[in-house]
């Protein structure tokens, strides 16, 4: 029977050059337009590097320190860059060390391409060494997977992996290509996929969807938006604002939407989810339409689903089928690509605002800012909070920044109080929650965007996770900001700890090193900060500075992140204490 | 919402892995398969696959869903018991002593709708055709007998509705010309 890489393989042209497996894989890259790739040599791959070698002055290599960086980095300069993140390492646990990266990848839909080698397809099944099935391991965190055993099979696996990577709802991709098939010749050519027969990457948009939602949004009193990162990934940015601006309905983001509208913007009105804003979260179940923009109602998201909006009635803007109805129910699903789909809607509206329930937002704010916000950002006590040193990275960039983060409660903060005037500014591990991600995802998003300033934010205990990245920051130079928030607990645990199981702080004391001397050892300039009047003149010299700087600021050791919906409740229960 | 069988039949490439990526949504999900079967489908190079689960009408959606994200899947569709003709086969292999020593066997057999595979001196097979129930009846008419060997396949079925590949593949061939 005819497989699909017959099928794909005899529409290319027939113009062909000789080589080998090895070449051809760096020859699909640069015709895809890569010319920056994040990996780390081994056995079975190295004929790919023998290649690159060759090839290294048109196809930049990055070695980071361990391959789970090498993913992350990917994913970084992807979100950045809003191309597709190349990342490759050889067999065996060169393979599994991409496990994590290739996770968060998919359940964040960042588009991703991993190359791993693998064994000689004679050893395939021999518990050979270095063999592991990455193919099988992988099955369940990717988008698509595929292992090549012939040569002659390369050029048409690769074009279909960038398709599929970059296409629809984006996400990662894996090819495992044994040695045999990188040593062994190919008449080689290359055409890009533009199909793939059993794969409709954006569904049709039926227009009497976009007439009911747009008839449903004419009759609302109390509308809202929540939006996600599927406005980033589908470069729908100026469509949002234009249809938040027209229909003035208040817009609340989830927080990989953050930075799709900037935060100044006046319809802005917050985040949603368990560490949101306390306006947009109780007022979700007050709205009557609530219209969900390129998201996908994640529970940290929703809280309890039996109580989460029932009153409204729900329009789904989504290019994911899967989606629609998975957690909730949609009244109006409007298929296919926001980008479009948003652009549509746009004429069949009419202008309004909705001033008193936009002042209940206001009012709700205020609440938070007395309760929470003012204690966060100027706080009374001695100790150093992390909104705080938030505030004055914001004072210095400007809301100009790509802000990193970690995972935790650093992150929660980085993403409540960080400002935002541009898209692909927010990188952050949402679905997946990687502690470890921020420090190789930051060296990805810099090298992604080179022009603009990157500064990580991360925690003591997800710093340590990947802190062997220091190496590659040294041997490339990427000017990188590192901040590490330290409070010696891994926080967020802690808070759990403390807020639902009595106190009990089990495994989250942290005795940690001298972070300054380790970040001196890679020949990068670092500095400690424990009280405030010398906070800011830390921030300032960091931003100032040309080449990669470390900050770690000693915080409060036992700070909460709050407003807080607790696991497993409703989102108008959240707590701002 | 109540549990019923479905009968999921997904139209896919025939690619290595796609086996095990559509097991993977299961076991996600914490899902036991009652059977899986695996063949060429009416369309050249198109594979089926059917898969019985026990499931609610919701969850049966979302596991189609996530089956057609698959890339490699065509179209997978979800039907009842009722919306399909289905069929499973059963083997019995049985002592031949038994016929000779136990003739009440040879009645059971003549009266199951079952045919006779092979014949040795050693061992008889018989083989059934039908619906669960009636394969589980005769396998509770024979094993008192003691049966040497049993096996039965999953579930096979097609729908009474029609199920619209060929046409989903001619779109693609004229969208991508």
């Amino acid at each position: 029977m005819e497989t699909q890489t017959q099928t794909l393989k005899k529409e290319t042209k027939v113009a062909t050059e000789k080589m080998t497996g090895a070449e051809a894989v760096i020859r699909c890259l640069l015709a895809e337009g890569v010319d920056l790739i994040y990996g780390y040599p081994g056995g079975a791959i190295m004929p790919v590097y023998d290649e690159l070698y060759k090839y290294q002055d048109r196809l930049h290599h990055v070695l980071t320190r361990h391959e789970q960086g090498a993913t992350h980095a990917a994913q970084g300069y992807a979100r950045a860059s809003g191309k597709v993140g190349v990342a490759i390492a050889t067999s065996g646990p060169g393979a599994t060390n991409f496990v994590t990266g290739i996770a968060d990848a998919q359940i964040d839909s960042t588009p991703m391409v991993c190359i791993t080698g693998q064994v000689g397809s004679h050893l395939l099944g021999s518990d050979a060494f270095q063999e592991t099935d990455i193919i099988g391991i992988s099955t369940p965190i990717t988008k698509w997977n595929h292992q090549v055993t012939k040569s002659e099979d390369i050029p048409a696996v690769i074009a279909k992996a960038f398709y599929i990577a970059r296409s629809g709802r984006p996400g990662p991709v894996l090819i495992d290509i044994t040695k045999d098939a990188q040593f062994g010749e190919l008449d080689f050519a290359y055409s890009k996929c533009k199909g793939v027969r059993s794969y409709k990457p954006v569904p049709e948009t039926d227009p009497k969807s976009l007439e009911e939602a747009a008839k449903l949004i004419g009759k609302a009193k109390k509308p809202m938006i929540v939006f996600g990162q599927g406005v980033i990934l589908g470069e729908a940015e100026a469509e949002l604002k234009n249809f938040i601006e027209k229909s003035g309905i208040p817009a609340a983001w989830t927080i990989l939407g953050l930075s799709a509208l900037p935060t100044a913007h006046p319809l802005n009105v917050g985040m949603v989810g368990m560490h949101g804003n306390y306006g947009p979260n109780k007022l979700t179940n007050e709205c009557d339409v609530l219209l969900a923009i390129g998201m996908r109602f994640d529970d940290r998201v929703t809280g309890n689903l039996e109580t989460y909006a029932k009153q409204a009635k729900i329009i789904h803007f989504e290019i994911d089928p899967a989606e629609i109805n998975k957690n909730v129910t949609a009244d109006i699903a409007v298929m296919g690509d926001v980008k479009n789909t948003l652009a549509q809607i746009l004429p069949l509206i009419q202008p309004n605002s909705y001033d008193s329930w936009l002042q209940e937002f206001k009012d709700y704010d205020t609440i938070e800012y007395d309760k929470v916000i003012k204690e966060e950002l100027y706080p009374s006590k001695e100790s150093l909070s992390m909104g705080e040193v938030i505030r004055g990275i914001n004072e210095e960039t400007k809301g100009d920044a790509v802000i990193v983060s970690d995972v935790g409660q650093h992150q929660m903060i980085a993403c409540r109080y960080a400002e935002f005037t541009k898209s692909k500014s927010n990188v952050t591990s949402g679905g997946l929650g990687t502690m470890g991600f921020a420090l190789p995802a930051a060296i990805g998003a810099k090298m992604g965007a080179p022009e603009r300033e990157v500064v990580a934010i991360i925690g003591d205990g997800g710093y340590q996770m990947t802190i062997q990245e220091l190496g590659t920051i040294f041997q490339t130079g990427v000017p990188v900001k590192i901040v590490v928030l330290n409070n010696d607990f891994l926080g967020m645990v802690r808070q759990w700890q403390q807020l639902f199981f009595d106190k009990r702080y089990a495994s989250t004391e942290m005795v940690n090193p001298d972070f300054v001397k380790i970040a001196e050892g890679y020949h990068i300039q670092a500095k400690k900060v424990t009280k405030r009047e010398d906070l800011q003149d830390a921030i300032k010299e960091m931003i100032a500075c040309k080449e990669a700087y470390f900050l770690e600021v000693c915080v409060e050791k036992e700070n909460n992140v709050f407003p807080m919906i607790p696991s497993g409740a409703s989102v108008s229960d959240i707590r701002l204490e | 919402m109540k549990k019923e069988n479905y009968t999921i039949s997904v139209y896919t490439e025939n690619n290595i892995g796609l086996l095990n990526r559509l097991s993977a949504i299961f076991l996600k999900r914490h899902i036991n398969l009652d059977s899986m079967t695996a063949s060429q489908s009416e369309i050249k190079d198109v594979f089926r696959f059917t898969i019985v689960i026990k499931v609610t009408e919701e969850q049966v959606k979302k596991i189609v869903g996530q089956i057609e994200k698959q890339i490699e899947v065509i179209k997978a569709f979800y039907h009842r018991d009722e919306e399909t003709i289905y069929q499973e086969t059963a083997l019995f292999k049985i002592d031949s002593k038994l016929l000779f020593e136990e003739r009440q066997i040879q009645n059971v057999i003549k009266n199951s709708n079952s045919n006779i595979v092979t014949v040795t001196p050693e061992f008889f097979v018989i083989e059934k055709t039908g619906r669960r129930r009636e394969v589980d009846a005769l396998y509770h008419k024979l094993e008192p007998y003691g049966l040497m060997q049993f096996v039965r396949s999953g579930r096979i079925a097609v729908t009474k509705d029609k199920m619209h590949i060929s046409k989903i593949l001619e779109n693609f061939a004229e969208e991508t010309v």
